[in-house]
């Protein structure tokens, strides 16, 4: 058997308020206009991966990486996630997706990986657009979550049973060229799927000896929001057993969207705690989990309630149609953005993705971007790669650009000095402008800045600390 | 280090300008046929007379056919200059060089930009294939770097400093009203200036150069032989070109409160010319004012103010036309726009005139020494020119 020995969270720093589309109450959370799944992804997979004793990074040899939402239809996004995160080179990487039932059944898959002895990292992440003024725009949401999966005894929580069902039935369908689901009416999904649930819920609760009451948490996600509704009662739990869902302050996030409940029962759960993650969609999966006295050491440094709380809602719904590439707008007087090349971009893989650096071994000092001849010492080719993707930085000055161009104007840009040297100019994001000032402490952020000829040209940025 | 310099040895003898603006009726063709039939006619030369050709110019050609085609100069060497927005006084720079050597008698160096075919605003300056990873920002962005560190270096507050790059924005343009050949030919009220519409942090729009075509050239020869062609050349007494190692966006130790490259150049130029005290030698200086903070910094950068005292003496109009050290007296790039390759030998056309006695309403009394300052790039990561000239 096996478990999951890391994990982590992500649920950017914007909202989108019902209010402000019009109908329903709370918010949910929306991707920057400079975040996809993606770079989402990466954020979560960091989380994950990074530790007071260090980053795990090194042990990962397999790479599942899920969504609805990719960023490409062809070329692997698994591959950047790898890239950004400096995973060993000999990983297997895969896309996985097709379903939001994918988030969990890559779960099952990464756990059955890891009893084989492979060592996994599962990244969920999803970008949920819908057509607007409608449900899914209204309460989908934006987030991400990833876990390291391992041996029972590196284990925070491990898997006690699971059972799973596969059923064809026209419920949520998008055609790979749409950009918005469809979904059949409720009515009917939910008499299919909720019995299904059910099903599993009862089957793998049974594998592991163990009765719905002997749950602390019930995690339930599906495309139907009547299965969510319906399930405790059919399974016969108390209120206090189900896991939130997040309606109200995120929205559903696909198939990021069971990983990321169960993120946050692992931040409060106490050691023999068991867990349950039901999700029905195309099927329907269950997963019993218990917590081991490990969870203690094993959180990440955000709790999902950590993300949820720094955020801000100051969105117009017009503008996010803009992030989301939905309303056509005039566009600035300016050139497009040139698009990235691929040698160029080959050769400064390092730097692009995992933001890694250089360090001087004549003088010790930092370089970045990496330099063949130090910039202090003036040393030719002494340099040592360094990542600076979890150094802590402070604004050295910094400019607000109304002129350039953005989908969130203005453009703040900050000269960036980490701790205890190297600078950089970087483009801040998740920053309210009218609060920069000298001094101010940030942190790195990967994210995509555009896309050009389809190409998506990721990068790094500061934000404030979150 | 540093250059032995060749002061006294070259003359500019002749001098052409355009009208700097929005040429929609003339193309780059236009503008050179333009400002080298000027210097032609000022020198009083024939085009064969000139032995070779330098020609400054950022984005609107390249080689030397731009210029060659456009005269129609007879298989002669055109030598195509590009550093930036030093283009234009990198031209003359390697033209009084080429003079100075004794590899030719008589040459041209002329700048030209055409920024306003483009249809985009503010400037556009193509790229090679790249990586992607760099975060663009605009040029009023990155020079508005300097205001928030100078403010917290010299304990000025913002809305001390916002007066000062107020009043800076207020003087070029008083000083471009009085030049026919200025964009921007109005005065603008103080008032008018700090209302004006943010453009990036405390720059405001006229804290912004504008938008311009134009074209500028200078006939230069040996110094020995500038009196055939007129009874006042300018003479050169210091050319200095500085390309820094970019290093101000790398090392903390850089604050965003001096162009180093500036200095440097500076440095080198004084000391080819004998100057030991700008603030008193240098009777007036054309600088590299594309925003009003960079001026602010120039000033000591180029010791006309003392580190940190920059901001009094720009509040108590030492640097206005009828101040002791006029700063831009022709308007500056505030007034005249920055046709890239252009703007370095159109701050020396102000030169020719000043020295000359023909600078009308802008004359000043006896001018000693001038400096012209062009930079390109910005705050940690510049070129930088600065010249001496004079009788």
């Amino acid at each position: 058997m096996a478990g999951i020995v890391r994990y982590g969270s992500y649920v950017p720093y914007f909202r989108l308020t019902r209010a402000a589309l019009g109908r329903g109450s709370g918010e949910r959370a929306i991707a920057s206009y400079d975040e996809d799944a993606v770079s989402m992804g990466v954020e979560a997979a960091r989380e994950a991966l990074r530790s007071e004793a260090g980053s795990v990074a090194g042990v990962i040899d397999t790479l599942l990486y899920a969504t609805t939402s990719p960023a490409y239809a062809e070329k692997l996004d698994a591959g950047i996630v790898h890239a950004a995160c400096s995973l060993p080179a000999g990983t297997t990487a895969l896309d996985l997706g097709g379903s939001t039932r994918a988030g969990l059944t890559s779960l099952l898959a990464g756990l059955d990986l890891a009893s084989a002895g492979r060592r996994g990292l599962l990244v969920e992440s999803e970008v949920v657009v819908g057509a607007p003024e409608g449900e899914r725009e209204r309460n989908g949401g934006d987030a991400a979550a990833a876990f390291v999966l391992g041996p029972d005894a590196q284990s925070v929580v491990v898997e006690s049973a699971r059972a799973s069902r596969t059923h064809e039935l026209l419920d949520v369908w998008r055609a790979p060229d749409e950009r918005f689901s469809r979904q059949w009416e409720a009515r009917f999904g939910a008499e299919t799927l909720l019995p299904l649930l059910c099903e599993v819920a009862t089957e793998a609760l049974q594998r592991a000896g163990l009765q719905p009451a002997d749950l602390a948490t019930v995690v339930v996600d599906s495309t139907n929001a009547r299965v969510v509704r319906g399930l405790p009662a059919a399974l016969g739990l108390k209120p206090e057993q189900v896991a939130d869902s997040l309606a109200g302050s995120v929205g559903r996030t696909g198939s990021a969207h069971a990983g990321l409940l169960l993120a946050r029962a692992l931040d409060v759960a106490k050691p023999g705690d068991r867990i349950a993650v039901l999700v029905a969609a195309d099927g329907a999966d269950a997963l019993i989990l218990e917590v081991t006295d490990r969870i203690a050491i094993g959180r990440p440094r955000h709790a999902v309630d950590d993300w949820i709380a720094s955020s801000c809602n100051d969105v117009t719904h017009h503008a996010y149609l803009k992030w989301r590439g939905v309303l056509p707008f005039e566009p600035p007087r300016r050139p497009d953005p040139d698009r990235p090349a691929a040698p160029p971009m080959h050769r400064a893989a390092r730097w692009k993705y995992a933001f890694e650096g250089m360090r001087c071994s004549a003088c010790g000092k930092a370089n970045l971007p990496p330099q063949r001849v130090c910039v202090i010492c003036g040393a030719v080719d002494q340099m040592k790669p360094e990542s600076f993707a979890d150094a802590t930085c402070r604004i050295a000055t910094y400019a607000i650009d109304r002129l350039a161009y953005s989908l969130q104007p203005p453009v703040v840009a900050a000269i960036v000095d980490f701790d205890p040297d190297g600078r950089f100019q970087s483009e801040l994001t998740d920053v309210d402008p009218e609060k920069v000032a000298i001094g101010d402490e940030l942190e790195m952020t990967f994210r995509r800045y555009f896309t050009a000829d389809s190409v998506h040209n990721y990068f790094w940025k500061a934000r404030p600390r979150r | 280090m540093a250059s032995n310099g060749i002061r006294d040895r070259v003359a500019i003898v002749g001098m052409g300008c355009t009208a700097f603006g929005e040429h929609w009726d003339k193309s780059t063709a236009d503008m050179l046929v333009e400002s080298a039939g000027d210097a032609y006619r000022s020198a009083q030369v024939d085009p064969e007379q000139v032995d070779a050709y330098w020609l400054g110019t950022m984005g609107s050609g390249l080689s030397g056919l731009v210029l060659s085609e456009a005269l129609k100069i007879q298989y002669k060497p055109v030598t195509h200059v590009e550093n930036f927005c030093a283009t234009g006084s990198e031209a003359l720079r390697n033209a009084c060089y080429a003079v100075a050597c004794g590899a030719y008698d008589l040459v041209m160096a002329i700048g030209v930009e055409k920024l306003k075919d483009s249809g985009f605003s503010g400037l556009v300056v193509g790229s090679p294939a790249h990586d992607g990873a760099r975060a663009d920002i605009t040029a009023p962005a990155i020079f508005s770097m300097l205001v928030p560190a100078y403010c917290k270096k010299y304990g000025v507050d913002e809305e001390t400093l916002k007066d000062v790059i107020s009043r800076i924005a207020w003087k070029n343009h008083a000083n471009g009203a009085k030049n026919p050949k200025a964009q921007f030919r109005n005065e603008v009220p103080l008032e008018m200036i700090k209302a004006s519409p943010s453009i990036a942090g405390m720059l405001g729009l006229f804290d912004c150069s504008g938008v311009a075509d134009g074209s500028a050239a200078a006939i230069v020869c040996r110094a020995e032989d500038a009196h055939k062609y007129t009874d006042t050349p300018l003479f050169v007494k210091a050319l200095s070109f500085v390309a820094g190692p970019s290093e101000g966006n790398k090392r903390q130790d850089y604050d965003f409160t001096t162009f180093t490259e500036v200095v440097a150049s500076a440095e080198d130029a004084y000391k080819q010319a004998g100057i030991t005290n700008p603030r008193e030698e240098i009777s007036m200086a054309e600088v590299h004012d594309c925003f009003t903070p960079t001026e602010l910094v120039l000033l000591e950068d180029l010791g006309f103010s003392a580190r940190g005292e920059g901001w009094k003496d720009v509040l108590d109009g030492r640097f206005d036309l009828d101040g002791p050290q006029p700063i831009n007296p022709d308007g500056g790039l505030k007034s005249f726009g920055h046709p890239i390759g252009a703007s370095g030998l159109r701050m020396m056309y102000e030169m020719w005139l000043q020295f000359r006695g023909e600078a009308g309403e802008r004359q000043l009394a006896a001018p000693k020494l001038g400096l012209t300052h062009n930079l390109g790039g910005g705050p940690g990561s510049c070129v930088s020119f600065v010249s001496v000239v004079g009788k």
